[in-house]
């Protein structure tokens, strides 16, 4: 296992970062999945989108630049790039549910082996509300889940979801720091392999029945 | 002349006790703060609201839900303010959670004079619970209804005094659809400017959608 927490982090955003094309526009998430924004290999240009309204968001701004009326989905002040345009709200779903976005990426606290995804609720725990992710998940082309492969000890890949769910079988790709698995219509496909694990130690923390592609590749991070 | 600015006291004199009330903005980004405080000034109790978030306890429409002036919230997602999932585990507060774009729909189907939108998001989750589902070229939908209220209060970056609104950068969101859907529409207009100021081009809401137009305080 890796035990660095940021750096299992980074492995994932890297690699996620890697499946982008010159000109995709692409959703990211809070948390993890921002950080795949860091990664994006010079020389591919993709349109970030922000669902509060905007795509063609830039980096946080330079100390001194910082303008409240530029803000992301989690209220943080960014920026906007040349190419970016602002909308409204219902613009901003219908470029989601349209099928107009190539990729979103996002966390769980729960995925399983049929692409099924929660995310947002943990009754009489956590309750933030489910914001856009249902309406992302639905919507864009691709949905990658990114997450660390256990959480505190316990597999996050499970056979069947027992949170209430996001969303039921939409997810394409999972991305943890041990591997990448993809949802196939035959189940669940691990795809690439973590250098520094094996494919027991994999077993031994996913509960999720998979299985492992004739073409398994090695992680490139 | 289009006779639409108010001053505080006429403000005050719109908001009623048990009240719909749509109220702009994203997590604070695109507020009317200036119409938030005289909602708190004027102690109005058991309003519904219909907001994206309930935003954080001390900025835009978290500070109502801080002052428990809310009966209900109708709202995509509660996490950034604490206080509305205290004072809905304590039963004091019904909060009824709606995905984004679905919220989004219900406010802009009912400024346009739709009886529902048809949405995918929501098939298979809690969220379909006692809808109806319509099934079209093979492919689930939800039936969602309009959503609509008595006020509307939303934030403009440039207003004329035709009511013709410009909102910059990301403080649009959801301000341009609840102007669409509520009886009485208020905007706090952060510059207003003559009727011919603002390029037409780039007007976001119509000036007749708009019935009274408040000048903001905001620094």
């Amino acid at each position: 296992m890796i035990e660095d927490i940021e750096l299992a982090k980074n492995i994932i955003a890297k690699r996620i970062a890697r499946e982008f094309k010159n000109n995709q526009l692409v959703n990211l998430g809070i948390g993890l999945p921002t950080m795949v924004a860091n990664h994006i290999p010079q020389g591919v240009n993709v349109i970030l989108q922000s669902e509060n309204g905007m795509i063609g968001m830039g980096p946080a701004p330079e100390p001194g630049k910082e303008n409240p009326e530029i803000t992301n989905a989690g209220a943080s002040m960014v920026t906007i790039l040349p190419h970016g345009c602002y909308f409204d709200s219902a613009m901003s779903f219908a470029l989601i549910r349209g099928k107009h976005v190539e990729y979103t990426v996002l966390g769980a606290l729960e995925v399983d082996q049929e692409g099924s995804l929660a995310s947002w609720i943990i009754p009489g725990k956590r309750v933030p509300g489910m914001g856009g992710a249902m309406d992302l998940v639905v919507g864009a082309k691709n949905v990658i889940v990114s997450t660390l492969h256990t959480e505190r000890g316990k597999p996050k890949i499970l056979k069947k979801c027992r949170l209430p769910l996001t969303a039921r079988h939409v997810v394409n790709m999972i991305v943890t720091e041990l591997g990448v698995f993809r949802v196939t219509p035959g189940g669940l496909a691990l795809i690439e392999i973590n250098k520094d694990t094996t494919i027991d130690e994999i077993r031994a923390n996913t509960e999720a029945e998979f299985i492992v592609s004739d073409n398994l590749k090695t992680m490139e991070v | 002349m289009f006779d639409k600015i108010i001053n505080k006291n006429d403000f005050t004199g719109l908001i009623k006790d048990g009240m719909v009330i749509m109220v702009g903005g994203f997590l604070g980004c695109g507020t009317p703060e200036t119409l938030i405080d005289l909602i708190l000034a004027s102690g109005a109790k058991d309003l519904t609201l219909i907001c994206n978030d309930t935003s954080f306890v001390d900025r835009g429409v978290g500070r109502l839900v801080a002052a428990k002036q809310a009966a209900k919230v109708i709202t995509s997602h509660i996490g950034t303010n604490p206080e509305t999932g205290k004072q809905m585990v304590e039963g004091t507060l019904n909060v009824e959670l709606v995905p984004q774009g679905t919220l989004a729909e219900r406010i802009r189907c009912a400024g346009a004079g739709l009886g529902g939108v048809l949405t995918p998001t929501g098939v298979g989750t809690v969220v379909e619970e006692g809808k109806q589902k319509i099934t079209v070229d093979g492919h689930e939908y939800l039936l969602e209804l309009p959503l609509r209220a008595d006020l509307a209060i939303i934030n403009g970056s440039s207003v004329d005094k035709a009511g013709n609104v410009v909102y910059n950068a990301t403080t649009r969101n959801f301000n341009p659809l609840m102007a669409m859907a509520a009886s009485v529409v208020v905007v706090e207009a952060e510059k207003l400017v003559e009727p011919g100021e603002l390029m037409p081009e780039l007007v976001m809401t119509p000036g007749p959608l708009v019935t009274h137009i408040f000048k903001s305080e905001k620094r």
